[in-house]
């Protein structure tokens, strides 16, 4: 296994090369730069901007500039954000973000996966309908209604919680952003379970622990789950990646510290080493948990080996 | 007995330490802005959002007092030279940095030489540019050390200007004519703005800075008027969604919004009242024309255009009432100003212009259908229905109009760039309250500001004259006939101007509306 990890990481590092690559030269097709603002600079001003931050220079100079810095662990400074380099903006934000989105996978997973499960061994019944309208609702309803909704009812009406901040991450400002980022997952996972826990239980193996007559609780919770959990994790790759690096649409409407906002922030802004920083961060995020659901995988099917 | 005299006189000591302790419990100010800064570096700072940090971190020269007045600050008086060319500004002598060092002249001196230095690529560095040398500093032909700015004394400054500049106080105010604490500044570099390391000299200092959650800034106490200020906390928090701002307001977990979300206007003035907060501000929304292109070259055609536009019902429709119709490039209440003038159009009746309009574009020999014009714009909603309006407006008048959204940064890069267009929107709020700052923007030479490409000699001619003139109402008339050229030719059409729209809670004492839209949070109090 530790062979296959390091030749898995051998192989991530082009991928990465090939992704900075590609967003460097994309995000500066894109018009205007960092300093183009609604309010027009004086050309001799702007002059001295671009220089300050080499700009002037060719672009393959930019590049092997920003490489170099790259290979020293220096992402650069942030052109929005100039008190900042990007990688103080990451040490500030990340951990806000593996926080808020941690908490909601977790929810996500446990809920998700009981009433998926729940579900499925109630097959056909109004509990099983209850759940797949629920989930239906889940997903269905987007996040940028669903955040404000929260908001208005338990931090306007009701005044339960606060209707928006980070308060330093405590408890009571950390409850109605994981719930809006964790319900639609909940409502996916809960699907994904039902459908894995009904295909399962009708497969080969699952009927001959019957006919060995193991007891049910056996039957269902080693040998039905441990194949119904197989689409679950491979989900949980992509989509913890996504959660652990932030949602703009969450941050932005709780005022959340985290790092989803920078990705739109920075492009929006042409803050272009803040736009490659967030692009590095959720490759680096991608390849390893994608490199863990495959481990995950191989140590849940024993059809998967490491060769 | 007497074992009995110590209890009771320390349980009071006790209790008075408590009471005490509740009577001077934290007020903390919990403070909606537009955005975050993009830095904490004065002179690199350009938007609204920095000037309201900058407010209360810093002091100048002059200051804004609660009306926007301008008032003495770390300058308790100032002479003038008989030719408005020289200003000696003297220094209170109990003016002191948040590290206790005296604010002195030298720091003023070394503030304004980093603003021009080229190196220090200051943003905003061309707005001074009417102190003596400035430009020429800036543009590195001449050194920093000749910049008309010097300490005679250590609380005596003097500033030379190129010209007489009646408006050179209101410059003042802005964030390019702060101090800085030079020791910091040299010793820390570009960190110097970072908490622990600002040195700042107004009624707050910088506490910490947490990048999209809030910036906290305690209280000053060697600022010179410390015993008047009393507000003891100010969280600055960012709110690029308007409606949250208004959500958290609605929780009382903040005191002010500095924005609202203007499509639910009637929401809150319906469940806020008194506490929704719009006023004039020193702002025009108005629509650029490329002048180049041939079909919109004759001014009657965009008179034309101007004339039926309908600028009641952009406004109170449109905009829900957050922004007033406008008839003139320079908003009203603006200073130094005293012979305001407006398009010929201001008043007349809707359907007046209509007939008015057609009659202009048979005499330039458009025909009805002849003339398809694009309407361009940045990305917003309010922009979209405002240009979907004007296409809608110019129908009756037989023009035909395309819409073409731009997303924000490639549209101004677009508009700079001197590309063709039609006919575009485009905002202007000024930086300090004179004419002059609204009307410099259609100068010839302008190539950045100048967004119609517009050139006309008579209006130079009478800017230059302006910008020699000392007599503030000669000067206003000049600037008047300036204007009116302006409207007359029309390579812009003003269509309305801006109003400030703030939340302004009703515990929060001090807050009064002005057309600079300056609030600064020293005058303010909170009521428990």
């Amino acid at each position: 296994m530790f062979s296959y990890v390091i030749r898995r990481f051998g192989s991530a590092l082009p991928t990465l090369f090939i992704v900075i690559t590609l967003s460097f030269f994309m995000i500066r097709l894109a018009p205007g730069g960092p300093f183009d603002l609604q309010r027009p600079l004086d050309p001799l001003i702007m002059q001295h901007l671009k220089h300050a931050y080499h700009f002037d220079e060719p672009l393959w100079k930019q590049y092997l500039l920003y490489l170099n810095n790259l290979a020293h662990f220096d992402l650069g400074p942030s052109f929005t954000r100039r008190d900042f380099s990007v990688l103080d903006l990451f040490r500030t934000g990340l951990p806000v973000s593996i926080e808020l989105g941690g908490f909601a996978l977790l929810i996500a997973l446990v809920v998700g996966s009981i009433l998926g499960a729940f579900a499925a061994l109630k097959q056909n019944s109004w509990n099983d309908y209850g759940v797949v309208a629920l989930a239906t609702l889940g997903i269905t309803i987007p996040t940028f209604v669903i955040a404000p909704l929260l908001s208005l009812v338990f931090g306007v009406m009701l005044d339960w919680l606060p209707a928006g901040g980070w308060g330093g991450g405590d408890f009571s400002h950390v409850i109605l952003p994981v719930v809006t980022l964790a319900l639609p997952q909940i409502g996916i996972i809960a699907r994904l379970t039902r459908g894995a826990t009904i295909e399962a239980l009708r497969s080969n193996h699952v009927r001959t622990a019957r006919a060995y007559g193991l007891p049910s609780f056996v039957v269902v919770g080693v040998h039905a789950m441990r194949a119904a959990i197989l689409p679950v994790v491979s989900y949980l790759g992509p989509t913890a990646a996504a959660l652990l690096t932030g949602s703009v649409v969450v941050e932005t409407i709780f005022g959340v510290p985290g790092i989803g906002r920078y990705f739109v922030q920075g492009a929006l802004g042409r803050d272009y080493t803040l736009v490659m920083g967030t692009v590095i961060v959720v490759a680096v995020f991608v390849i390893v948990f994608n490199l863990i659901v495959d481990i995950l995988y191989a140590l849940l099917d024993p059809r998967v080996r490491f060769d | 007995m007497k074992r009995t005299i110590g209890t009771t006189f320390a349980s009071v000591m006790v209790l008075s330490l408590m009471m005490a302790g509740v009577a001077s419990a934290e007020t903390v100010y919990n403070r909606g802005n537009d955005t975050d800064p993009t830095t904490l570096d004065i002179d690199k700072t350009t938007t609204v959002a920095e000037a309201n940090l900058s407010r209360d971190l810093y002091e100048g020269l002059v200051v804004y007092d609660a009306n926007a007045k301008v008032v003495p600050g770390v300058a308790k008086s100032w002479d003038v030279s008989d030719d408005g060319k020289t200003y000696t500004f003297h220094l209170r002598d109990d003016a002191k940095w948040s590290n206790g060092d005296p604010v002195k002249a030298s720091d003023f001196v070394f503030a304004f030489r980093r603003l021009e230095n080229p190196k220090t690529a200051a943003t905003y560095a061309n707005i001074q540019y009417v102190i003596k040398n400035a430009e020429a500093v800036n543009k590195g032909d001449m050194p920093p050390e000749k910049l008309g700015v010097k300490a005679i004394d250590d609380h005596t400054l003097e500033i030379d200007l190129e010209n007489p500049t009646p408006y050179f106080l209101e410059l003042l105010t802005h964030q390019t004519a702060l101090p800085l604490h030079q020791k910091s500044v040299e010793k820390y570099g570009s960190d110097f703005t970072k908490p622990g390391n600002l040195v700042t000299d107004g009624a707050y200092k910088l506490k910490s800075f947490t990048p999209n959650e809030k910036i906290v800034m305690v209280k000053n106490d060697n600022y010179y008027d410390a015993d008047n200020v009393q507000i003891d906390t100010v969280n600055y928090i960012p709110f690029e969604d308007r409606s949250a701002c208004l959500r958290r307001f609605q929780a009382n977990e903040v005191q002010s919004c500095s924005d609202i979300p203007a499509e639910q206007i009637d929401y809150m003035k319906k469940n806020l009242g008194d506490q929704v907060h719009i006023a004039p501000y020193l702002g025009t929304y108005y629509l650029p024309i490329d002048v180049r292109e041939k079909k919109l070259s004759d001014p009657r055609v965009r008179k034309a255009i101007s004339l039926v536009i309908d600028r009641q019902f952009l406004a109170d429709e449109i905009w829900r009432g957050t922004m007033l119709p406008g008839y003139s490039m320079v908003p009203p209440g603006i200073g130094n100003y005293f012979d305001p003038v407006y398009i010929e159009s201001k008043g007349k009746d809707l359907f007046d212009r209509e007939d008015e309009a057609k009659k202009l574009l048979k005499e330039a020999g458009v025909q009805p259908g002849d003339l398809t014009v694009e309407l361009r714009y940045n990305t917003s909603e309010n922009h979209k229905n405002t240009m979907t309006a004007v296409a809608d407006m110019l129908k009756n008048i037989g023009i035909k109009a395309k819409l073409v959204e731009m997303e924000g940064t490639g549209y101004f890069d677009y508009l700079k760039s001197g590309a063709k267009y039609d006919i575009a929107r485009a905002g202007w709020i000024g930086d300090y309250s004179d004419p002059q700052n609204f009307l410099f923007l259609f100068k010839s030479q302008n190539d950045g500001f100048n967004y119609p490409h517009w050139k006309n000699q008579k209006y130079d001619q009478l800017m230059q004259k302006a910008s020699t003139m000392q007599d503030l109402h000669a000067r206003s008339k000049v600037l008047s006939q300036a204007e009116q050229l302006l409207l007359s030719k029309m390579p812009i059409i003003p269509v309305m101007y801006y109003s400030s729209r703030s939340l302004v809670s009703k515990n929060l004492k001090g807050w009064k509306d002005n057309i600079q839209n300056v609030h600064i949070t020293r005058y303010m109090s909170i009521e428990k």
